[in-house]
């Protein structure tokens, strides 16, 4: 797909307008869609992710951690390998250890691209679990049961009755 | 008649029966869970083995997993690219799994893939697709898991009509007993770790596929779609073989995924799409007030083109399925059922052309097919009665069916 008006590659907003009873869609790249003034319109995330990752180096937030931070100070993680320029060119993370090595730049990232840095979700127990986590687990689904049981929804507060109880009996 | 698999032959067609809710208005919901495996680099830094472990891993789990019994990982480069395709229109592989689109100018969410529009021809097998680029199917469900695309795990479940709880439960309940044998990235800060940004935290993206003649033509669909993005969703049309949204077809899903329980999630989609669909009723009755006419005309015709056209394009055959399918609902083509229309709009993409009759087809003759499929599912549908006051109408009213 091309962008409608320069014909530039991957356009990143497709603009639905009606009128008189017709459908049309503009397809437009970041830049054209800016010249257009188009706002209010959904942003689609990678366009936004796209302007944010722009602004990682040129805003002041220095690659290098600083003195006494983690990490080797490269902006490089020691794991894959990625560094803080190609996350930027592609906008994608390498593997897990990359999250902790760019933490200082995803934080921002995430409040401008998510609204929100800290997880609320599920929390996962891995195979060897901490008393800790068993514990923030067992919270969450605790409130997976009450909610189910708000739905009337008792096949599955069984099923969570039964995962909390397995867990318990894990931990005994 | 196929030598492919049946699990790949019937993978993704469980939503078409029209059973869930809404299903009149609100074709599927999809609902799809990111997750990676610790240790391993994920997407385009995977390395070969990274990729052969995480399928490794899978493979050891499936047994234990109880909502995939009976599942199998089905490797990409072992599959005819026919094979492959019909995986595409069924929106259960995306286009970056086949290798066909690079991570950074992916779309959104490449499972939401342009409808009926099928890889580009060439290769006998699927030969662009990553070693390790695989998805695991299990016969008779709706769930299936991509493996070693973007992330390693991309966990997925696709149902009839409006029905967000029950697609939750299932990915979620698939997600915690696999989660016990194959160890996630997780971190308690940022939660589920994944390749992208945008996926993180819950890792999760959920998805209704809304047909919205109504507010089209009524011409609200731009206030209502403005206002998505003020409530954190976002829309995308469905496009076809060209770039024009075609058949009004709207896909809603959640924008963020960080910061939220997978319930309020859920929970918020459900309650925005209902509106939604309150909006489109009511377009729906002020169209049927202020231009009864004109919208039966424009129903009729479109049913009479596919009733008896001897070639239709893709673009054109959704475009007459809108407003048949318009028509169907408002019951102004009474005794026509929401289920061969979703068939016919699965069953005339490319692939499943090509697959049914068993070689490539030019464009010419795709099109010469796909109008042959389509009028023999509305003949064996049966006469579908006139409702309403025929305005203006002479005396006899000529047979619907030349057979009768």
């Amino acid at each position: 797909m091309k962008c409608d008006e320069c014909g530039g590659e991957n356009p990143v907003i497709h603009l639905t307008e009606v009128e008189d009873n017709e459908t049309r869609t503009l397809h437009l790249c970041a830049e054209c869609a800016e010249a257009r003034g188009v706002h209010g319109t959904p942003v689609p995330e990678n366009f936004l992710l796209a302007g944010v990752l722009a602004q990682i180096e040129g805003s002041g937030t220095k690659v290098n951690p600083g003195p006494g931070s983690e990490g080797s100070g490269s902006g490089r993680c020691d794991f894959c390998g990625l560094t803080i320029r190609g996350f930027k060119e592609s906008g994608r993370l390498g593997c897990p250890h990359c999250w902790s090595t760019f933490e200082g730049q995803l934080r921002p990232l995430l409040h401008r691209v998510q609204g929100a840095v800290q997880h609320v979700g599920k929390v996962y127990l891995p195979p060897d679990p901490s008393a800790s986590e068993r514990e923030k687990r067992l919270e969450g689904l605790r409130r997976k049961l009450d909610r189910a049981v708000d739905l009337e929804d008792f096949e599955r507060a069984a099923e969570l009755r039964d995962q909390i109880r397995s867990i318990r009996k894990a931990a005994t | 008649m196929s030598d492919l698999p049946n699990r790949v032959t019937d993978a993704g067609l469980d939503w078409l029966d029209a059973s869930g809710d809404h299903s009149d208005i609100v074709l599927s919901t999809r609902m799809r869970l990111a997750r990676n495996l610790q240790g391993r680099a994920f997407g385009a830094r995977s390395r070969v083995n990274d990729r052969t472990a995480v399928l490794r891993q899978v493979r050891e789990a499936l047994p234990s997993v109880q909502p995939l019994q009976g599942a199998e990982v089905q490797e990409l480069r072992g599959l005819p690219r026919r094979g492959a395709r019909l995986l595409l229109e069924r929106r259960v592989i995306s286009r970056e799994l086949l290798g066909e689109v690079g991570a950074s100018s992916k779309a959104a969410d490449a499972t939401t893939a342009d409808w009926g529009a099928s890889p580009e021809e060439g290769e006998e097998d699927s030969g662009r697709a990553v070693e390790g680029a695989a998805v695991v199917l299990a016969p008779a469900s709706p769930l299936s898991i991509m493996l070693n695309e973007e992330d390693h795990l991309r966990i997925q479940v696709l149902v009839s009509g409006l029905d967000l709880r029950e697609a939750w439960n299932r990915v979620d309940l698939l997600d915690e007993e696999l989660g016990q044998h194959v160890p996630y990235a997780y971190h308690p800060e940022f939660g589920f770790l994944t390749s992208c940004p945008t996926n993180v935290g819950t890792g999760l993206r959920a998805s209704v596929l809304l047909h919205l003649p109504g507010l089209v033509l009524t011409k609200e669909i731009g206030k209502v779609l403005q206002g998505l993005s003020q409530v954190g969703l976002t829309f995308r049309g469905l496009y076809g073989e060209g770039s024009e949204v075609v058949g009004n077809f709207f896909q809603l899903s959640n924008q963020t995924t960080l910061g939220k329980t997978e319930e309020d999630l859920v929970d918020h989609l459900d309650t925005v799409v209902r509106q939604v669909i309150q909006y489109e009723v009511k377009a729906r009755h002020v169209l049927l007030r202020d231009a009864g006419a004109v919208t039966e005309d424009k129903v009729w015709r479109a049913y009479g083109l596919l009733r008896y056209a001897r070639s239709l394009s893709f673009e054109e055959l959704m475009n007459l399925l809108s407003g048949v399918r318009l028509g169907a609902s408002l019951k102004l083509l009474s005794g026509l059922r929401v289920y061969p229309l979703n068939k016919i709009m699965m069953f005339t993409q490319p692939a499943h052309l090509d697959e049914a009759a068993g070689r490539v087809l030019s464009p010419a003759e795709s099109d010469a097919h796909r109008a042959a499929y389509v009028r023999r599912i509305l003949l064996d549908e049966g006469s579908v009665e006139e409702s309403g006051p025929p305005s203006g109408s002479d005396s006899g009213t000529p047979s619907e069916d030349p057979a009768s």
